[in-house]
């Protein structure tokens, strides 16, 4: 299930211990992004990479416009 | 919606390899004026009036910028959609670009403001020169 959230929410989140995800293209990811975000660009993203996450905490996910 | 640019235009912590050389997206700002392809000029004239910028963009339902339309080329008194004199296809930027480079590029073209998309084209906001080179 996906939730739309604000940054309040994705700042509360992550001190509870969610996992971070970026899904834009590398050249997006490597010159900034957010604190412990992982890159899993969209394009690539199968359950091989998919594997990395945590399956038992939450998984906030972002692009440029959405979390 | 908040996003990274969200997260970036707060001044939030960040992680990369370019934390300390600041990013175009930083300098956006959500306040233009926008509009639909199908939208009466006259109505576009006057959310340009309200606006801090002397254009609106045209974009579609789910966000794609369409094109430019100057306040110039507008008649506030005409009831022709705004795409029939909007310029299609502006020059947009990314938000990742540094400020640096972009403000670079809008001084050789004379302009003075940037349009930040996505990279598919979903419009994100606009970057004032004078802003882009305060960062750099």
């Amino acid at each position: 299930m996906t939730t739309p959230i604000g940054l309040e929410q994705l700042q509360e989140l992550t001190h509870r211990g969610a996992q971070v995800v970026e899904v834009l293209g590398k050249d997006d990811y490597a010159p900034v992004h957010l604190p412990g975000a992982v890159n899993l660009p969209l394009r690539e993203l199968d359950e091989q990479r998919a594997a990395v996450l945590d399956r038992g905490r939450p998984v906030v996910v972002y692009c440029w416009d959405s979390l | 919606m908040p996003g990274k640019v969200d997260w970036l235009a707060h001044g939030l912590s960040v992680e990369g390899e370019r934390t300390e050389a600041p990013i175009a997206g930083r300098a956006m700002r959500d306040d233009a004026a926008r509009c639909r392809p199908t939208d009466r000029i006259s109505d576009v004239w006057e959310s340009i009036e309200r606006s801090p910028y002397p254009f609106a963009l045209v974009t579609s339902e789910d966000g794609t910028l369409l094109g430019r339309a100057p306040s110039s080329v507008l008649d506030p008194a005409s009831d022709r959609p705004v795409w029939d004199v909007a310029e299609p296809g502006p020059k947009t930027f990314r938000p990742h670009v540094s400020a640096e480079k972009v403000a670079g590029i809008l001084a050789d073209l004379e302009l003075r403001w940037a349009i930040i998309t996505t990279p598919e084209g979903r419009f994100l906001g606009v970057a004032a020169r004078a802003d882009l080179e305060r960062l750099r």
